[in-house]
C-alpha cells in the first residue's frame, strides 16, 4: 500500500495544481451560503433557482456546515497530502487527479462499503443513504477561477491559498 | 390591549418564485423574523419584528427578498405625524424615555445643501490633480505666533538657529479623522477595521471613552485617546500610547447628557479595557465632576500634558450648542491643542430621542461662529478646529474646511462604509452587521480585513474628490481652502444665515 500510492503521491506533487482551501471559523457567520452556493456549482444548470426548485436533480453540498453555538464553520476535504480515504478505497472511486494532484471521487465507481467515510479523519465524506453511497465531496470546483464557497463567502472566512501560502485574491478583493 | 397595537414599520416581501428555502435568511436575522416551518416546507417572516438593517436583504443568494417601509398611514395631518403617534404609542406602553440610535433624522435645514463651491474660470487656471501635486497634509496641534530665531557667530561666520519650538503635531495625509467610538458601543473588529484603516492611510482613530483594547495596541500610535466623564480605562499607558489625548465634554448627539453602556455589554473584554467589574453598568457621568468651569478644564488639559511630559496634543471635545464660540475661546485660552465640535447631526450608540432631535446646534454655524471668534480675539493659531456631526460626503468636508475647520472626524460615514444601513437600532445591542454589538454570534459578521479595506477606500475616494475640487478652485493646497469662505457662496440662505456663516450670496462677486 504504502509503495503504490507513495509513488502515485509524489507523480501528483510534482503535477499539483496547487489551491488549498483555509476556513477562518472567526469569521464564519453561519449564514451556510457556501452549501447552497457548492450545490449550485455542481448542478446541470449551476442556476441557483433551476438548481433548487427545477426538476434537475439536486447535487449534494461537498462542504459540511458545523456549528456549536456561536462558533461555525463549513469543512470540505482538505485533498490530504497522504489521504487515508484514497488508500481504503476498494473500486478506486476516490482516486488521485494526475493533473491537479487533488483527491477527487467518481460516483459511479462507489460501490457504498463508506470506509472512506470511516477512515476519514475530519469526517469530510457523509453517506449518502438515498443512493448507498458516498456522498459527494469537494473537488475544490476544479474548472472555475475560484471554488464556489470562497467565491460566495459573504464575510471571507473561507479563502483560497496558493502554493506559498499566499492567499489569492479575486480581482474585486 | 387593542390600543397597545402597532403596525408594523416594514413590509417584507418573499418573491416565492426565487426563494430557495436555504433559509440564510432565518439563521442570519439577530431579530428573528424569519422563521422555517420544517412540516410544511415554508420560509415566513414576521414584519413586525424587523427593525430594517437590510442584512437578510444582502444576504439572500437569489435577492429574493425585499424590505421597504410599510407605507400604511394614519389619516393625514401635519402635526400629528405617524411618527408622533407611534412615538406616544410607545411611550404609552413604556412609560418610559424614547432611545434611539444614530445621528438626528428630523428635518433640520440642511446648510451644507445650501453652500456652493467656487471654481476657476480664465482669470485664473484650474489645476488637474492628477497632473500636478495636489496637497492635503494637515497638521492639529497649536501653532506658535510668531517664529523666533538667533544666531552665534562661529570663525567669522552667522550660524542661524530657531528658537521657536513647535509644540507637538499630529500629522495627517487627509483633513480626515475617525470619530470617537467606544469599545463597548461598537465592537472590537469594528474598532480593528477602522484603526487599521486609519493608520494605513495616515490618519487618525479614536477610542471614544471605553479604553483602548489590549488588540488594537499595534495601532496606538494613530489612536487618539479619549478621557471622558466616566474616565474609563484612563491609566498612564493609556495615556502615553496614543498620539493625542482628548478631553470629551460632550457629544453632538446628546449634548449635556451622560453615557450608560448596560451591564449585559459589559463582557470579559470590555471590563478589562474599561477597568471596571465584569458585568456592571458602566456610567458615565453628564458632567465631568471635577470641572465645573474653565479653570477647572485648564487644570485637567495641564495635568494631562504633564502626564504626557507635553510630548503629544491635548484637545477638548464639545458639542456645539449656542455659546459655542465663548466656550472655545475658553477652552483654547486654558491651553488646549485642538477643539473638536460635534454639531446637532452627530451620530451616538443610544441617546434620548428628544435630546437628540432637540438639542445642539448645527456644525456648519457652529464651525463658522468659533472660526470667526477665535480670528477676531487672535488667538486661531492656538489651536486646531475639529469639525464632527453629520459630514455624509467629501463635499461637506472640504465645505467645513472652507468655512474654517481644520479637520473632520467621521463616524456615522466610516460605520456605512462597514455595512451600516442605519436602522437605529444601535441601542438594542442586536445589530445584525456586527457593528453596535457585543454578541459573540454577531461581532464576528464584521471581518476587520474587509473592514479596514472599505474604510481606506472611503478615506481614499473622499480625498481624490477634495483634490478634484480644489484643483478646480485653482488651489493646490488644502492650508489655502482653510478658512477661505470667498471660495463659498450661499443659495436661499437668509441675510442673519449669511452674516453668521461669513459668506455671501450667490451672485455677488469677490
Amino acid at each position: 500500500m504504502q509503495g503504490k500510492h507513495g509513488e502515485m503521491n509524489k507523480t501528483s506533487k510534482k503535477n499539483m495544481k496547487p489551491r488549498r482551501i483555509v476556513l477562518r471559523e472567526e469569521y464564519c457567520i453561519g449564514c451556510r451560503l457556501c452549501e447552497v452556493h457548492c450545490i449550485t456549482q455542481h448542478s446541470m444548470s449551476r442556476n441557483i433557482i433551476k438548481a433548487y426548485r427545477g426538476t434537475e436533480p439536486r447535487p449534494e453540498s461537498g462542504i459540511y456546515f458545523e456549528e456549536s453555538g456561536p462558533v461555525s464553520f463549513a469543512l470540505q476535504c482538505r485533498h490530504c497530502d497522504d489521504p487515508p480515504c484514497l488508500y481504503s478505497c476498494l473500486t478506486g472511486a476516490l482516486y488521485r487527479d494526475r493533473k491537479s494532484g487533488q483527491v477527487l471521487y467518481n460516483k459511479d465507481k462507489c460501490v457504498g462499503c463508506w470506509m472512506c467515510i470511516m477512515s476519514c479523519p475530519l469526517g469530510a465524506i457523509k453517506p449518502d443513504f438515498k443512493n448507498q453511497r458516498a456522498g459527494s465531496k469537494c473537488d475544490l470546483c476544479l474548472e472555475a477561477e475560484f471554488p464556489a464557497c470562497v467565491a460566495n463567502c459573504p464575510n471571507e472566512a473561507i479563502i483560497l491559498l496558493d502554493e506559498n501560502g499566499q492567499r489569492m485574491l479575486k480581482n474585486d478583493d | 390591549m387593542a390600543k397597545a397595537k402597532r403596525n408594523s414599520e416594514f413590509i417584507i416581501e418573499r418573491d416565492k418564485e426565487k426563494c430557495v428555502k436555504c433559509q440564510a435568511c432565518v439563521r442570519v436575522c439577530a431579530n428573528n423574523v424569519h422563521s422555517f416551518d420544517a412540516g410544511g416546507d415554508t420560509v415566513s417572516s414576521d414584519p413586525l419584528l424587523c427593525v430594517g438593517c437590510h442584512f437578510c436583504e444582502d444576504i439572500c443568494p437569489t435577492g429574493a427578498l425585499r424590505i421597504s417601509r410599510n407605507i400604511s398611514d394614519i389619516k393625514a395631518n401635519a402635526n400629528w405625524s405617524r411618527e408622533t403617534v407611534r412615538s406616544i404609542t410607545k411611550q404609552a406602553e413604556t412609560g418610559g424615555i424614547l432611545l434611539t440610535g444614530m445621528g438626528s433624522d428630523v428635518h433640520l435645514k440642511d446648510y451644507f445643501r445650501h453652500i456652493i463651491l467656487n471654481a476657476a474660470q480664465v482669470t485664473n487656471p484650474s489645476i488637474d490633480p492628477l497632473r500636478e501635486p495636489m496637497e492635503l497634509k494637515t497638521f492639529i496641534g497649536s501653532k506658535p505666533g510668531k517664529v523666533e530665531y538667533g544666531f552665534n557667530i562661529a570663525g567669522g561666520r552667522k550660524k542661524y538657529f530657531l528658537k521657536t519650538s513647535l509644540p507637538p503635531q499630529l500629522m495627517l495625509e487627509t483633513p480626515i479623522m475617525f470619530s470617537a467610538m467606544s469599545f463597548g458601543s461598537v465592537s472590537l473588529n469594528t474598532l480593528r477595521s477602522i484603526a487599521q484603516a486609519a493608520a494605513e492611510y495616515g490618519t487618525y482613530w479614536n477610542t471614544g471613552e471605553g479604553g483602548l483594547p489590549e488588540e488594537l495596541k499595534p495601532f496606538a500610535n494613530r489612536a487618539i485617546v479619549q478621557v471622558a466623564s466616566g474616565r474609563f480605562g484612563v491609566d498612564i499607558d493609556y495615556l502615553e500610547s496614543g498620539a493625542a489625548v482628548e478631553i470629551k465634554i460632550g457629544q453632538g448627539a446628546k449634548p449635556g447628557i451622560g453615557g450608560h453602556l448596560p451591564g449585559e455589554k459589559v463582557s470579559g473584554q470590555i471590563s478589562r479595557t474599561r477597568m471596571i467589574p465584569e458585568g456592571t453598568d458602566a456610567l458615565s457621568p453628564a458632567p465631568h465632576h471635577d470641572i465645573y468651569s474653565i479653570e477647572d478644564l485648564r487644570q485637567l488639559i495641564y495635568a494631562l500634558k504633564e502626564a504626557v511630559c507635553y510630548r503629544k496634543p491635548v484637545g477638548v471635545k464639545i458639542a456645539a450648542v449656542h455659546n459655542v464660540a465663548a466656550i472655545v475661546s475658553g477652552i483654547v485660552r486654558a491651553g488646549a491643542d485642538y477643539v473638536a465640535i460635534d454639531g446637532i447631526r452627530g451620530g451616538t450608540g443610544a441617546a434620548p430621542t428628544v435630546i437628540r432631535d432637540n438639542v445642539g446646534i448645527p456644525i456648519e454655524l457652529a464651525i463658522a461662529v468659533v472660526d470667526q471668534r477665535l480670528r477676531e480675539e487672535g488667538i486661531r493659531h492656538q489651536a486646531s478646529v475639529i469639525a464632527a456631526g453629520g459630514f455624509r460626503s467629501s463635499a461637506d468636508v472640504i465645505k467645513a474646511i472652507a468655512l474654517g475647520a481644520d479637520a473632520v472626524y467621521i463616524g456615522t460615514a466610516a460605520l456605512v462604509a462597514l455595512g451600516c444601513h442605519i436602522c437605529q437600532k444601535c441601542y438594542t445591542g442586536k445589530c445584525n452587521w456586527g457593528i453596535a454589538t457585543q454578541d459573540p454570534y454577531l461581532t464576528r459578521r464584521l471581518n476587520p480585513e474587509i473592514g479596514a479595506r472599505r474604510a481606506f477606500n472611503l478615506l481614499r475616494a473622499w480625498s481624490v474628490e477634495i483634490k478634484e475640487m480644489l484643483g478646480g478652485m485653482g488651489i493646490n493646497a488644502i492650508e489655502s481652502l482653510r478658512g477661505n469662505r470667498e471660495q463659498l457662496r450661499a443659495v436661499g440662505l437668509d441675510e442673519k444665515e449669511r452674516e453668521i456663516l461669513g459668506i455671501k450670496h450667490a451672485g455677488e462677486t469677490w
